[in-house]
C-alpha cells in the first residue's frame, strides 16, 4: 500500500515537474518561436518543443518504474503526467483575463494563448490542451511498455522523424532537391514523408539487430585478415569523402556553403582551442582575442581604405596574421605562468575582453577604427582570379582546415604533444619527469593562437570589414561549447562539434535568439550525461567515466 | 639572514624573473600615468573626492557580490560563474515589482517600504535560481574533476542570461526614481548623493551581518566546519549537504540585494547585466584572498575605488584620450598584479598551490 502512494506521489511530482519545464518553455518564448516552423505538415516544432518537454519527464519516470508497475498502473501514471504537465501550461490562457502575465513576461500576450488553446478560447481550448498532454502521456505509456528493442527503436525512429522534418530546408536548398519534393510539403516533411522515414528507421533498426551475429566490430579488429580489408575499406571511405567534401558546395548551393563556411573557420579555430584546452588542459576563455587580433592584422595590412597601411594581399599578410596571434599567445602566457584552473580561466577571459575594449576605444581609434572598425578588406587574389563567392571561400577554408588538422595531428603525435598531455594530466608529475613546464605552456598557448589568427584572417578576407563587435566573448564560449560537445582533445570532435553548434542553428533560423540559450544547456546536458563529448578520444573517455564513477 | 637570501636565490627561476618583471612593467608605467596627472592637475580635489565616493559605494556593491563567490568557493572549491546572472535575476525582477509600485505610487509615498518589499523579490528570485542551478548543475558533479563544474557553471551563466532575456525581453529597463534619494546631501562635510549614501550604509549592515553569521551562529560554525574539510565535518554531524544549500542561499540572497542596489546607482536593468559586475566581483575575491569573507570585502572596496580613480589618475595621465572607456582595463589588470605579486590575495592565508 505503502509503496503504491510513492508511486501516485512521484507520479504527481513528475507531472509538477513536467509542467514546470513546459510552462518555462513557454515563457521563455521557444514554443512561439519554434512555431513558425512546420515539422510534419502542420505540426510545429513549437508544437513539439511543448510535446517534448511533457514527454521527457513522462518517459524517464514511467521507464523507471516499467518493471515494476503494471502496465495499465502505467498508462494511468502517463496520463496523469501529461496531463497534469498540460494543466500547468494551460493555466496560463485561462488566468490570462484576470492577470496581466504581459507586463513581466514579454511574451505571453494573445498570440502565446491562442497558440496553446488551438485558437478555441480559453476553456474549450484548454481542456483540449490537458487532452492532449494526457494522450501523449498515455502514448508515451504504451511505448515504454514495448519490448526494449521496440521501445529504443520507435523512441530513436521519433526523433530522426522529427530531425528531418527540421532539417527539409537542406533537400530543397540542394541543387537535387527536386527529387524530395513528394515527401515535402509547404514546409517540413508531409505525412507521407514522415511515415517513411519512421517506417525506415524501424526497419533498418531491424535489419541491424539480425545481421549482428554475422560481423560484429570486435570481429573485425581481432582477426588479422580483417585488418587489411578494414584498411581497404577505409581507404575507399576516405576517397568517397574527399569527394563529396570537395563536390559539396556545388551541390548544395550559395547560403548552405556559406553557412559550412563558418562551420568551416569554427573547426579551424576548435582545433586550435582543442590544443590549448584539450591537449594541454589550460582552461583558456579568452580565446576570441587572438581570432581579433589576427583578423585585424588582415584589415590592417590589406584593407585599400583609409586605414590600410601596407595594401598588402592576402597571401602576404596571412603569415603575419598568424604571427600577431602567436606571439601575443606568448605575452598572455607568461604573466599566466603560474596560475593554475579556475585562475586562468578567468585572466584569459579579461584578457580577451581587454582586447575587445581596446578595439572600441577612442585612444586607439586613429589606428583601428575604433566601434566603425576596419572597411574595404580585398577578396583574396589567385593566379589572377579572385577568390570572392562564398563557394570560392569554402575550399580557401578547406585547406586552411586541411592544414590546420594536420598540424594538429603531428603535434599531438610528437614529443610537445605528449608533453601536453602529460601537463594536463599532472602538472607536479610531468615536471618531475622533466618536462619544462614553461616551454610546454607557452607553445601550447602559442600554437592555439595561431590558428585562431589564421581563423580570424580568413575571416577579414571573407566578410570584407571587420568591427570589434564581433569579436565578443560569446565567440569564445561557442568554440569551448564546440570542443566540449565534440568531445574535449578530439580531432574530429571539433567537427562534429562546429558542425552541431555552428551548423545547425545557422540553418534554424529561429534559433538565431535562442542561440546561447541552447549552448547554455547543451554545456550544462553534456556535463551531466555525456563528459566525453560525442566523439571523444578514448583515454578521455575512460578518465572521465571512471572520475565522474566514483 | 644571508641564509634565507641564499636559499631564496636558489629557488628563484627565470619564470619568477620573468613575470616579476612583467608585473613591474605595468606598475611602472602606472606610477608614471599618476605622476603625469597629478602633475598636470586634470581634477580638482572636489571631483577625486567624488570619484572616491562613486568608488566606495560601487565597491559595496562588488563586495557584496564577491561575498557570495568567496563563500561557494570556500566551501567547493569552483567558481560559480553563474553568480554574476544570479545578481542580475534578483535585479531584473525587482524592477517590474518597482515600475507597479510606482504605477500606483506607493514607490514614493512609501518609500522604505517599496525598497524592503523589491530587496525581499530580489532576494527571493535570486535564491531561488541559485538553488536550482546548484540542484541541476553542481550537485551531480560535485565529485568530478574540476574542469567540469567550471564548464557547467559557464553554461549554467548563458542559460540563465538568455532565459531571463526570453522571459522579460532584450530591452534595456530602467528603475523609476526614488525622490528622497534624489540629490546630494553632506556627510562631515563631504557632498555625497544620497543613493550612494545609502548604498555604502546598507553593503557594510550587510557586510557585518554576514560576518557575525559566519563567525558566531552555530550555522555559521558549520559552514566553516565544512570549508575546512568536508569529511572532518561530514563525520562530526554536520550534514554538508545541508550546509552548501545554506552557502548558496546566503550568497545569492546577498547578490539579490547588491542587484537591487546597483540597479538604484546606475538605474538600469537588463538581462547582460551581471556579466561584468560578476567578474569584477570575483576580481575583488580573488584581490581580498578568496574564500575568505573579510578579505572579499576587502577586495571589494579596494577595487571600487581603483576603478573610480585608474582612469582619470593613471590613463589620463599617460596621454590616453576618453580613459573611461577603459576602466575594464584598470580592473583586469588589477587582477592580473595581485596574482602575480600575491597569488593568495591581500587577506588570503595558504591556498593558490594545495587548493587550486
Amino acid at each position: 500500500m505503502d509503496s503504491q502512494n510513492t508511486f501516485w506521489k512521484s507520479a504527481v511530482k513528475n507531472g509538477l515537474l513536467a509542467g514546470a519545464i513546459g510552462l518555462y518553455s513557454t515563457l521563455v518564448g521557444l514554443v512561439q518561436a519554434f512555431n513558425k516552423r512546420a515539422v510534419i505538415e502542420q505540426l510545429s516544432l513549437g508544437h513539439i518543443t511543448l510535446l517534448l518537454s511533457w514527454g521527457v519527464v513522462a518517459y524517464v519516470f514511467l521507464n523507471h518504474h516499467r518493471e515494476s508497475e503494471s502496465k495499465g498502473k502505467l498508462i494511468a501514471a502517463g496520463a496523469l503526467v501529461g496531463g497534469l504537465g498540460a494543466f500547468l501550461v494551460a493555466l496560463l490562457p485561462m488566468t490570462a483575463q484576470w492577470v496581466d502575465y504581459h507586463f513581466v513576461f514579454v511574451h505571453a500576450g494573445p498570440e502565446m494563448y491562442s497558440l496553446l488553446t488551438f485558437g478555441k478560447g480559453p476553456w474549450l481550448g484548454s481542456a483540449m490542451l490537458v487532452a492532449v498532454g494526457a494522450l501523449w502521456g498515455i502514448l508515451i505509456a504504451l511505448v515504454v511498455s514495448l519490448p526494449t528493442f521496440w521501445r529504443d527503436s520507435v523512441v530513436k525512429a521519433f526523433l530522426i522523424t522529427i530531425t528531418v522534418g527540421l532539417l527539409s530546408d537542406l533537400f530543397t536548398g540542394m541543387t537535387i532537391g527536386w527529387m524530395f519534393q513528394p515527401f515535402l510539403g509547404v514546409e517540413g516533411l508531409n505525412i507521407l514523408g514522415a511515415v517513411l522515414v519512421f517506417g525506415l528507421s524501424i526497419a533498418y533498426d531491424y535489419w541491424s539487430a539480425h545481421r549482428k551475429p554475422k560481423e560484429s566490430a570486435e570481429a573485425v579488429a581481432t582477426e588479422p585478415t580483417g585488418v587489411t580489408k578494414s584498411q581497404l575499406r577505409r581507404m575507399v571511405v576516405g576517397a568517397l569523402a574527399l569527394v563529396v567534401v570537395a563536390g559539396l558546395p556545388l551541390l548544395l548551393g550559395s547560403y548552405l556553403s556559406h553557412v559550412l563556411n563558418m562551420v568551416g573557420l569554427y573547426t579551424i579555430m576548435g582545433l586550435g582551442l582543442n590544443i590549448v584546452v584539450g591537449y594541454a588542459g589550460l582552461l583558456d576563455l579568452g580565446y576570441v582575442a587572438f581570432f581579433a587580433l589576427g583578423a585585424y592584422t588582415m584589415g590592417l595590412l590589406t584593407s585599400t581604405g583609409p586605414l590600410g597601411i601596407a595594401h598588402w594581399t592576402f597571401w602576404e599578410a596571412v603569415p603575419f596574421s598568424i604571427l600577431v596571434a602567436m606571439v601575443a599567445g606568448i605575452l598572455l602566457g607568461v604573466p599566466v605562468l603560474r596560475m593554475r584552473g579556475d585562475y586562468l580561466a578567468i585572466v584569459t577571459l579579461g584578457f580577451g575582453e581587454i582586447i575587445r575594449i581596446l578595439a572600441l576605444s577612442n585612444w586607439l581609434k586613429p589606428l583601428i577604427g575604433g566601434a566603425q572598425g576596419i572597411l574595404l578588406i580585398p577578396k583574396p587574389p589567385l593566379f589572377g582570379f579572385k577568390i570572392q563567392t562564398p563557394i570560392h571561400f569554402y575550399y580557401l577554408i578547406l585547406v586552411g582546415i586541411g592544414i590546420a588538422a594536420f598540424v594538429a595531428y603531428r603535434l599531438r603525435e610528437s614529443r610537445l604533444g605528449r608533453a601536453w598531455m602529460a601537463m594536463r594530466e599532472d602538472e607536479d608529475v610531468a615536471e618531475a619527469m622533466g618536462i619544462d613546464l614553461v616551454v610546454t605552456k607557452l607553445t601550447a598557448f602559442a600554437f592555439g593562437a595561431s590558428f585562431s589568427g589564421l581563423a580570424g584572417a580568413i575571416f577579414a578576407s571573407y566578410v570584407g570589414s571587420i568591427f570589434p563587435h564581433s569579436f565578443n566573448l560569446l565567440i569564445s564560449i561557442n568554440v569551448l561549447s564546440l570542443i566540449i560537445v565534440g568531445g574535449v582533445g578530439s580531432m574530429p570532435g571539433v567537427f562534429v562539434g562546429s558542425l552541431a553548434l555552428v551548423g545547425l542553428p545557422e540553418l534554424l533560423r529561429e534559433f538565431a535568439e535562442y542561440r546561447m540559450l541552447i549552448y547554455g544547456l547543451s554545456l550544462i546536458a553534456m556535463m551531466l550525461l555525456k563528459p566525453e563529448g560525442f566523439w571523444p578520444e578514448p583515454i578521455r573517455k575512460r578518465e572521465l567515466r571512471e572520475e565522474v564513477g566514483d | 639572514m644571508s641564509e634565507k637570501i641564499k636559499y631564496f636565490l636558489e629557488r628563484l627561476s627565470w619564470v619568477d624573473i620573468m613575470v616579476w618583471l612583467f608585473g613591474l612593467a605595468i606598475l611602472v608605467i602606472a606610477v608614471i600615468g599618476v605622476i603625469g596627472s597629478i602633475h598636470n592637475a586634470y581634477y580638482t580635489k572636489e571631483q577625486w573626492m567624488d570619484f572616491v565616493v562613486f568608488g566606495i559605494s560601487q565597491g559595496g556593491v562588488y563586495a557584496l557580490i564577491a561575498l557570495g563567490y568567496t563563500l561557494v568557493y570556500g566551501i567547493l572549491f569552483m567558481i560559480n560563474f553563474a553568480h554574476g546572472d544570479i545578481f542580475m535575476a534578483g535585479a531584473f525582477t525587482g524592477y517590474f515589482l518597482a515600475a507597479k509600485l510606482n504605477q500606483y505610487g506607493i514607490y514614493n509615498s512609501h518609500p522604505i517600504i517599496s525598497l524592503l518589499l523589491i530587496m525581499l523579490l530580489a532576494m527571493v528570485t535570486s535564491v531561488v535560481v541559485a538553488l536550482i542551478t546548484e540542484r541541476v548543475a553542481y550537485r551531480p558533479l560535485r565529485k568530478a574533476p574540476r574542469l567540469v563544474p567550471l564548464i557547467t557553471a559557464i553554461g549554467a551563466s548563458f542559460t540563465i542570461e538568455y532565459t531571463f532575456r526570453g522571459l522579460y525581453g532584450s530591452g534595456v529597463e530602467a528603475y523609476p526614481d526614488m525622490k528622497i534619494f534624489v540629490g546630494k546631501t553632506s556627510v562631515f562635510g563631504l557632498r555625497i548623493l544620497k543613493v550612494h549614501l545609502l548604498v555604502i550604509i546598507l553593503s557594510i549592515l550587510l557586510m557585518a551581518g554576514l560576518y557575525a553569521y559566519v563567525q558566531y551562529t552555530k550555522a555559521g560554525k558549520a559552514m566553516r566546519a565544512v570549508a575546512e574539510d568536508k569529511d572532518v565535518a561530514s563525520l562530526m554531524g554536520v550534514d554538508v549537504d545541508r550546509v552548501i544549500v545554506n552557502t548558496f542561499i546566503l550568497g545569492a540572497a546577498l547578490a539579490g540585494i547588491a542587484g537591487v542596489l546597483y540597479a538604484l546607482i546606475f538605474k538600469q536593468v537588463h538581462f547582460f547585466m551581471g556579466f561584468i559586475p560578476g567578474i569584477k566581483a570575483f576580481t575583488a575575491a580573488v584581490v581580498g584572498g578568496i574564500g575568505n569573507v573579510p578579505g572579499a570585502m576587502l577586495g571589494g572596496f579596494i577595487l571600487g575605488i581603483f576603478e573610480a580613480l585608474g582612469p582619470g589618475l593613471i590613463l589620463e595621465g599617460l596621454g590616453i584620450p576618453a580613459s573611461y572607456q577603459l576602466k575594464d582595463v584598470i580592473a583586469f589588470t588589477l587582477l592580473v598584479l595581485v596574482l602575480i605579486f600575491r597569488p593568495t590575495g591581500l587577506m588570503g592565508e595558504r591556498l593558490s598551490e594545495e587548493k587550486v
